[in-house]
């Protein structure tokens, strides 16, 4: 966890020390140009030549322009520290006030409230962050303040309605994950680094522009090829720096969107969560009122994601989809389930530090559902009367050498079946599912197993393709149980799953549990 | 002689610099060892003081249930009065169990289950629930950071002469609670 934050840190001062190093270059140059290229007289220049005999190279014509390099590099610095320290002091209050947002008590959501004092606890802040609701249909939340110990969390009205508590709860964790990785501050820093080198490009840009019109005539008849020189360097710098800081500002910002992932799953000890509530938000993201580029990076979905979706480099945000599939294959709670989850999803790099891996010695196992998320969707008869049949077929039971009871629902295709416990792998007695399979298809009625079993052979019918069929599984005990997904994967349910849906580790489909023990009790 | 001697001099103070410096590295530990503890205690006070309003509500609805209600509240009053890590993660432990099989048996009651006073209570208790949960993996994150830094050299030369002993994890033994509630895929 400490570890996390230090190389956190250390990653980011790299950067700082890149976009710096970009801005004072980006001013120096405006400096040598604004001398060099705007302020040069070419009657002087030819004057001088002639009194001395020696036309100045490029060399000594930058030389003497040193003192303008100067006060260039001081100006952009001067205007990266003013915009800082006005975010400084006021940022936070800036960007609530400007989101319509209004602190809350604890009598107005005493859940919500409850929410942020456990994930304080959890992420051992020092001090509660303030609470605001914003009054906006759309789903978002985001994290604002500079010192971790006065920060601040906002959430939308429309979130507060639409998501449970384990999904306001995980996406909570992102938010505090956010404040305890000290992301508020530096994004603050790195943003108006940014923001600084976008505008002085943009005047530079412009300044060459203009000034360029007015000596076009002159210009060439001096022949000053320091300044067409100048006048092109200038102009590379004006493109490529803002460039530059965008990509880097921008990848920052999505490893450390990824790192508040793994941390809320650490925190919340519960992945499915956050991603039940990024599935939610995704579907109905909706821009929150008043958001600007710079707040962006600290909302849980980049509310302006629609018009920059075309440019992935140019991001704040992972891909949604992509940090739904991580968290829901973690097969743990903590940064080593992330990190595995997070290479297998990426097939590329890393997202977590090595030292924050190894100091996480044993493994975070993930908790169970504080929520029953029953799907409120009635069932066709044709699905009742294929529930009550799953729930009347017998299963095949084997007990393994470790004293784990498998119990596979009729349908199970493999040969063998593995030990969720021990991982010793099990010879399935081929009479008996067939038998079962059997007796279900003389009712004429499909069983999820036998649907599973059609739904792997697609040659049948091309327009119902296994891929866009959502998979389900009716569960029947509260054991360990075990299925096959539509790919032939086997999944392993434990008896404490009590999520609704789970993805396959294979092919990644979603497929949804329905709890048959659950629906017998409830009616 | 006297450049040998302060020479020696400058080597024993900077020792003791040294040594300084990484007592108060395991000081400040302890103390987070210390502060991570007190934020359970303060949750753990935080569920004691729930429970007889919550016994309270339930009774009401649930006549049928003395033998649950009784369970819970003679599991609250010996996780009162226990103390020591080890011992409280005991008492604790089935005071949780005491509840879970209480807000089991709660189901059974729609009437109960509609009650707004209850549906708080509920609530407050589920967060109490899970902040001891969050507390508790805090603290024992904190015992672990603590107590490989005391065992490992050189700190533990230092530990071991001022008398740093190691601190105990805090696991509830309740059942439940420590299987873990795992999705595993073969
Ligand atoms: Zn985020
Ligand atoms: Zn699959």
């Amino acid at each position: 966890m400490w570890e996390a934050i230090r190389s956190n840190q250390r990653r980011s001062l790299w950067l700082i020390a890149v976009m710096g190093t970009l801005l004072v270059a980006l001013g120096i140059v405006i400096g040598l140009t604004v001398d060099m290229v705007l302020l040069f007289n070419p009657l002087q220049a030819v004057k001088t030549g002639l009194e001395t005999g020696h036309v100045a190279t490029f060399q000594e014509q930058l030389w003497e322009a040193r003192g303008s390099a100067l006060i260039g590099a001081g100006i952009a610095l001067l205007v990266w520290g003013l915009l800082y320290l006005s975010a400084v002091t006021s940022g936070d209050s800036i960007l609530l006030s400007s989101a319509r947002a209004r602190e809350i008590r604890r009598e107005d959501a005493p859940q919500l409230w409850n929410i942020v004092e456990e994930m304080t606890i959890a992420a051992g802040l020092g001090r509660m962050p303030r609470i605001f609701i914003i009054d906006d249909a759309s789903l978002n939340a985001f994290a604002a303040g500079y010192d971790p110990n006065r920060a601040a969390v906002a959430v939308t009205s429309g979130l507060l309605k639409s998501l449970n508590r384990d999904e306001l709860q995980g996406v909570l964790a992102h938010e505090i994950a956010h404040i305890r990785n000290h992301d508020v501050r530096f994004m603050t820093l790195a943003a108006i680094m940014l923001g600084t080198i976008v505008m002085l490009a943009h005047f530079l840009l412009r300044a060459m522009f203009y000034g360029g019109q007015g000596r076009r005539g002159s210009s060439r008849q001096t022949g000053g090829g320091a300044q067409i020189l100048m006048i092109a360097v200038a102009l590379l710098f004006a493109i490529l720096a803002p460039l530059l800081a965008q990509v880097l500002y921008f990848a920052t910002s999505r490893r450390r969107e990824y790192l508040a992932d793994a941390s809320a799953a650490r925190f919340t000890r519960y992945p499915e969560g956050l991603a039940s509530a990024l599935e939610k938000i995704q579907r109905r993201p909706g821009v929150a009122a008043d958001t600007n580029q710079a707040v962006a990076p600290m909302f849980i979905i980049n509310p302006l994601q629609a018009e920059r979706s075309l440019v992935r480099l140019f991001s704040t945000h992972p891909p949604t989809a992509e940090r739904i599939r991580i968290l829901r294959s973690m097969s743990g709670a903590g940064f080593q389930a992330y990190e595995e989850a997070y290479r297998a999803a990426r097939k590329s790099g890393r997202c977590i530090g090595a030292q924050t891996l190894a100091a996480e010695s044993d493994a975070v196992t993930i908790r169970t559902a504080s929520v029953q998320t029953a799907e409120d969707t009635p069932l066709s008869r044709g699905e009742a009367v294929e529930r009550v049949l799953d729930h009347a077929l017998p299963f095949v039971v084997l007990t393994c050498g470790c004293g784990t009871k498998l119990k596979l629902p009729p349908g199970w295709k493999r040969p063998t079946a593995e030990c969720p416990r021990c991982g010793r792998q099990h010879e399935v007695p081929k009479a008996q599912t067939a038998q079962v399979l059997g007796v279900a298809a003389a009712l004429g009625v499909a069983t999820a197993a036998t649907r599973a079993a059609e739904a792997a052979t697609p040659a049948e019918s091309p327009a119902k393709s296994a891929a866009d069929r959502p998979a389900r599984y009716t569960r029947r005990g509260r054991g360990w149980e075990s299925f096959q997904c539509t790919c032939g994967h086997p999944v392993q349910l434990s008896p404490n799953f009590t999520a609704s849906t789970i993805g396959c580790p294979k092919c990644r489909r979603r497929i949804q549990i329905i709890d048959a023990t659950a629906e017998a009790s409830g009616t | 002689m006297l450049i040998t001697l302060m020479v020696v001099v400058g080597l024993v103070v900077l020792v003791l610099l040294w040594v300084v410096a990484i007592y108060n590295g395991l000081v400040r530990q302890r103390n987070e060892v210390k502060n991570a503890w007190a934020q359970i205690d303060v949750q753990l006070k935080r569920r004691h003081d729930l429970i007889p309003n919550l016994v309270e509500t339930v009774k009401g609805y649930a006549t049928h249930e003395r033998g649950t209600l009784d369970a819970v509240i003679s599991a609250r009053a010996k996780a009162v009065n226990t103390h020591g890590v080890a011992n409280q993660a005991v008492a604790e432990g089935e005071l949780s169990q005491a509840l879970g099989r209480l807000m089991m048996v709660v189901e059974n009651y729609p009437d109960l289950k509609a009650n707004q006073n209850f549906l708080a209570l509920q609530e407050e208790l589920t967060s109490t629930e899970n902040r001891i949960g969050f507390a508790r993996q805090f603290y024992n994150d904190s015992v672990m950071k603590y107590n490989t830094v005391i065992e490992s050299f050189p700190q533990n030369v230092v530990a071991g002469s001022f008398g740093f002993q190691r601190a105990e994890h805090f696991e509830l033994q309740d059942a439940a609670q420590r299987e873990a509630p795992q999705v595993k895929f073969s």
